[in-house]
């Protein structure tokens, strides 16, 4: 069982930035309301970002290259021509913003900590205080397998799992699902951001922004019947995920087209890429293409025909849940 | 053919709903003095009552017994195929679970670890209680005598109304708990004069393993094992873990498939084919159905569950309609209207069945068992307590009729 780390570790952070004053520009920002998907007659937006040098010449992700990365996914997104201006679109000085990152899958199919730390690191430019940042998943075991080094209390970003708070004692419910919610949702972030990875998923299809909200609740394993349908559409209409959402930053930097939701390296690949969007389902859409199309080039058969396809997606978008929109005449993709 | 039900409407009731939950006593031995350990077994992090949560900067001192050695509760599983590319295809229960390298199954209690499935709950208790017998409820077994019920976390169905939700619905490492091994388990049932050791409050089913030990070592001891189910498992499995049960009650829950699809994420035949496999292995087995208002109260249902009980488990099967009261995910049903709950007897009873009980309504005059020949009351409960014990070598002292059941140890 982990315990407190040793003084030598570094930090997952970098502690406060100084002189991190890049202010508004005067006035008073507009009050932020969750994420919603594109008003009627607009498109939901989704950035496909690219980079085919991400990993220099070597295997690892270069962070400066992933900063630049991410840089360039939030100014197309947000059409802005600085990032901290995208940021400061979602966040704002006293925000408590929270990342969901998905580590469940081990190192090799995991959030990268490069691209969670350019994001904290634009979070701070954009005037949330370090402390207020929590990287977070439901077991901090699992995230330290993946790299992320714990990070608990002082003036820094902080990195644990679910385990070391809790979950509500209430139930929260909505149709199908019930279930507690994590205590670092609940009461340590107003803000969330998903940070999800890209992968197939051997019951539902795949595994990419709604599905990350299994490690919300502290009994995942009961909604996986039936291709995860209804309930992954059902789980994310929950108000302190709905309500608190404001962007999906997907890593797929690595992905996975078969075989998940472990890691299986012989089914993955080096896609180099982020996907971002404010419309979860539109993302989780496009992010399904990029699978079968991958799927398709080595050979497999579409997830259709594996009786697997993701229904989850369609269902997060008809009229009862309204999530997004799968639509692809209503999505508007972007490539930078 | 019965109706099926549309439940869709009712369980989405609860939509959006913030729901209390409930309070489930953790463990007897927190309880401290009856066993004399006086050992809390509350784990979890020291958690802030309002506001932003702490998080522990270290495993919570209360659980660091049980992580620190989680080892003790890990112990290969039974009844599971290994397939290809370190998979598993679980054969406890009709889920059939295929289960990746590091997932774990619907029940949450069972993980694949490289291509070997494991139990998680080995000796991991997180309820313990000593209980009348007639709370199971088993009206037929040893009447007023007490029962050291245990259970772990998990379960491999999700009831919208379970009142153990709170276990049931979790992982081990989520509720507190304590090592009991199956020796301990005999032990403590001798220390507080329970005949009877109970296997029970989350499903006893995914804690297969640990139940057929601790089931030996109380035969070893002289004490007995009976067990409460939902009856949703293999045939295999069943015959292995419930043959050494001294009796069984099944809870079933419903008798459409739509129902146990919607309410229970089950299966009936299942649970069927498991009551019909319990009397072949001639275990005593006795029947709670629990009555939900507008969901399973219908007068074809009561009658099909009868007609069908009659025919393929005998008339002698006892048979209990309790009161449902709301719970879990259907807080905005009613509680079961007593008129409810006696029509249901009044239908088992006209078609032919012998000991219809009505549960959960103390003080109602159907807990009683009655002669059903002379009509003579036999067995008097108030409660949960047998007040009054009439039958002698197992029939009615006033007309002789034999009258199925264990009753006297």
């Amino acid at each position: 069982m982990s315990t407190a780390h040793n003084g030598d570790r570094r930090d997952f952070l970098k502690t406060s930035l100084s002189g991190a004053a890049y202010l508004c520009a005067g006035g008073v920002m507009a009050p932020f309301a969750a994420a919603e998907p594109a008003a009627e007659g607009a498109k939901s937006r989704v950035v496909v970002a690219r980079d085919e040098l991400l990993r220099g010449t070597g295997s690892t992700v270069d962070s400066q290259r992933m900063l630049a990365l991410a840089d360039r996914a939030m100014q197309a997104l947000f059409d802005r021509d600085h990032p901290i201006d995208a940021w400061r679109h979602l966040v704002r000085p006293g925000d408590m913003v929270s990342l969901k990152v998905n580590t469940l899958g081990g190192r090799g199919i995991s959030t990268n900590v490069h691209l969670v730390s350019a994001i904290c690191d634009r979070l701070q430019e954009a005037g949330v205080k370090a402390a207020d940042i929590v990287v977070w998943d439901r077991d901090s075991d699992e995230m330290e397998r993946s790299g992320f080094h714990l990070a608990i209390g002082g003036d820094r970003v902080q990195c644990y799992g679910t385990d070391r708070v809790g979950y509500e004692e209430e139930l929260s419910a909505y149709g199908s699902v019930g279930g507690r919610l994590s205590k670092i949702l609940t009461r340590n972030c107003n803000a969330l951001i998903n940070v999800p990875v890209l992968k197939d998923h051997d019951g539902a299809g795949v595994t990419i922004a709604l599905k990350n909200m299994y490690g919300v609740i502290h009994n995942p394993n009961k909604y996986h019947p039936n291709g995860c349908n209804p309930y992954v559409a059902d789980l994310n209409m929950l108000p302190e995920i709905r309500g608190k959402m404001r962007l999906t930053i997907c890593d797929a930097t690595t992905a996975m087209y078969e075989g998940g939701p472990g890691f299986k390296p012989e089914h993955s690949w080096i896609a180099n890429t982020l996907l971002a969007s404010t419309d979860p389902v539109a993302l989780d859409h496009t992010g399904w293409q990029i699978i079968e199309r991958k799927r398709a080039e080595k050979g497999w058969k579409t997830l259709e025909a594996e009786e697997r396809a993701p229904r989850y997606i369609a269902t997060a978008a008809d009229a009862e849940h309204r999530l997004g929109t799968n639509d692809p005449k209503k999505i508007s993709l972007i490539e930078v | 053919m019965l109706r099926e039900l549309d439940v869709d409407e009712v369980v989405k009731g609860q939509a959006g709903c913030s729901l209390d939950r409930r309070s489930f006593m953790r463990c007897a031995l927190a309880s401290g003095a009856a066993l004399g350990s006086g050992a809390v077994l509350g784990g979890g992090a020291a958690l802030g009552l309002s506001g932003v949560a702490e998080p522990a900067a270290a495993m919570p001192s209360g659980a660091a017994a049980e992580t620190d050695d989680e080892t003790r509760f890990i112990v290969e599983a039974k009844f599971y195929q290994k397939l290809s590319s370190r998979k598993i295809k679980c054969k406890l229960c009709p889920r059939e679970c295929t289960v990746g390298d590091k997932e774990r199954g619907y029940c949450g209690v069972r993980e694949n670890r490289g291509g070997v499935y494991y139990s998680l709950v080995h000796s991991r208790v997180c309820a313990a209680h000593v209980d009348p017998i007639e709370k199971k409820p088993l009206f037929h077994y040893l009447p007023g005598t007490t029962a050291f019920s245990i259970a772990t976390a998990g379960c491999n169905v999700n009831c919208k109304f379970c009142q153990n939700w709170d276990i049931s619905q979790s992982r081990p490492e989520q509720v507190p708990s304590h090592y009991m091994p199956p020796q301990s388990v005999a032990e403590i049932a001798q220390q507080y004069s329970c005949p009877t050791i109970a296997y029970t409050y989350s499903e006893p089913v995914v804690f297969a393993e640990y139940l057929m030990d601790a089931a030996d070592a109380g035969h070893a001891a002289g004490v007995r094992s009976i067990v409460v189910s939902n009856g949703y498992m293999q045939a295999d499995a069943m015959k292995a873990a419930y043959g050494k049960m001294d009796a069984v009650k099944i809870d079933l829950k419903s008798f459409t498939e739509s129902y146990y699809s919607k309410v229970v994420t089950g299966q009936l035949k299942p649970v069927l084919d498991s009551l019909v496999t319990l009397r072949k292995m001639g275990k005593w087995t006795e029947i709670v159905y629990l009555v939900l208002p507008t969901l399973n109260d219908s007068d074809a249902e009561f009658r099909g569950l009868a007609q069908w009980v009659k025919a393929n488990l005998g008339a002698d099967v006892p048979l209990h309609f309790t009161q449902f009261h709301p719970e879990y995910l259907l807080k905005n049903l009613p509680i079961t209207p007593v008129p409810t709950l006696e029509r249901a007897k009044a239908i088992a009873d006209a078609e032919g069945l012998n000991y219809v009980y009505i549960g959960n309504v103390p003080g109602h005059p159907s807990q009683n068992t009655y002669c059903p020949k002379c009509r003579k009351m036999l067995v008097e409960r108030v409660g949960f307590t047998a007040s009054q014990v009439l039958i002698r070598k197992n029939s009615c002292p006033f007309c002789q009729q034999p009258i199925p059941g264990i009753w006297h140890a």
